[in-house]
């Protein structure tokens, strides 16, 4: 019995520590947004089940810029590879610092023939005034606001709260799914596998 | 009892878990204060006499990259000063960003001095989470020891203005 009672122990304990290892959020928050990023805690890592796959024709869209543009993706069809980024929300902290880094690196993307899409569910004005604080972006950011997140969920990737995970899909000039990263919404993709299958494309 | 027991282990369990993570971080560092050890990722250098002034940064961080030309120019106005050249280390770290994402910076702003990656924030940690870029001044003494002399979040704006500031306050000749 009290070996019973023991094991029970264990695996709540282990229960506990693997939670909060795997929801542990990590970000370094730049100045450039004062004291203006909502800090939502730790969160699931990923809360929805996506639907497109690697290897399919990606679901085509077309979503409002906050330039003023439509933006579809089969404008891009024949012309260039695409990036989606799809990040949750304006200002909370990851999100906040992950398309700076890319407004950086415009030169890796025109290396490869990409362009890069930025993807959230807000609407316009809160985009507007959110991308603001990160400089001149080279790239559009589209509102996948209304219907809300119908991008998102085309793509599998509505959370269960309505936001977006934080997604990156790369799409060749075909149109084809070639790479697919739905992951944990605490933590910042890797720059360099970005690139590593940008690199791939040719 | 077992079950009492067990569940003052968890809640214990889970104190020190969420206080690591949240409440209990460490503070910023503090002038007058120490550095804290912050190997093995970083090793404080200790120009005998001298100061080594750190720029925590990220590659994603606007802010860093507005300044990157500045941090630049303090740099290259101490390697042109044959005083100041031997006694002032300029270094950075890039909080949260892979060697990878501290390379990209360096080549895209041509960056001469030591960058440092600190790609799972043990640093940033350690150093009480600053927003960035966060800029540290220490000053080395000759027994080794040394004292933080300045410690503050944001641009420091005039480049000969902030190498004056460095110098007055570390009070090296």
């Amino acid at each position: 019995m009290k070996k019973r009672g023991s094991s029970k122990f264990v695996i709540s304990c282990y229960t506990v520590v693997m939670t909060l290892a795997i929801a542990t959020a990590a970000w370094a928050i730049s100045d450039a947004y004062k004291e203006n990023i909502y800090n939502p805690g730790a969160l699931k890592p990923i809360d929805s089940k996506v639907k497109a796959k690697v290897g399919q024709l990606a679901p085509d869209f077309t979503l409002p810029a906050v330039a003023g543009e439509k933006i579809a993706l089969s404008q891009y069809r024949g012309k260039k590879n695409v990036v989606l980024s799809f990040v949750p929300a304006a200002w909370t902290p990851v999100c906040s610092d992950q398309w700076p880094g890319y407004n950086i690196v415009q030169d890796m993307f025109n290396a490869h023939d990409a362009v890069l899409l930025g993807i959230t569910v807000d609407n316009i004005p809160t985009l507007f005034s959110w991308t603001n604080q990160m400089g001149k972006l080279w790239f559009p950011v589209l509102s996948d606001f209304y219907p809300h997140g119908k991008v998102a969920q085309q793509y599998g990737i509505l959370r269960t709260d309505g936001v977006a995970e934080r997604a990156v899909f790369v799409i060749d000039k075909k149109g084809i799914i070639r790479y697919i990263d739905v992951h944990d919404i605490n933590q910042r993709p890797s720059l360099e596998a970005l690139i590593t299958e940008l690199e791939k494309l040719k | 009892m077992i079950k009492i027991k067990y569940g003052i282990s968890i809640m214990l369990m889970l104190m020190i878990l969420l206080g690591g993570s949240i409440g209990w971080s460490a503070s910023l560092p503090i002038v007058g204060g120490v550095m804290p050890d912050l190997s093995p990722g970083f090793s404080l250098p200790k120009p005998k006499d001298g100061v080594v002034i750190i720029e925590i940064f990220s590659m994603y961080c606007p802010y860093c990259q507005k300044e990157a030309p500045n941090v630049n120019k303090l740099y290259d106005k101490i390697q042109a000063s044959p005083n100041l050249k031997s006694k002032i280390r300029l270094v950075g770290i890039g909080v949260g960003n892979s060697s990878y994402e501290v390379d990209v910076f360096r080549k895209k702003y041509s960056i001469n001095f030591p960058l440092y990656a600190d790609g799972d924030f043990v640093i940033h940690k350690k150093l009480g989470e600053p927003r960035t870029p966060y800029f540290i001044g220490v000053k080395i003494n000759s027994d080794g020891s040394h004292r933080i002399f300045y410690s503050k979040l944001g641009e420091f704006g005039d480049v000969d203005a902030f190498l004056a500031e460095m110098v007055r306050l570390s009070g090296i000749k």
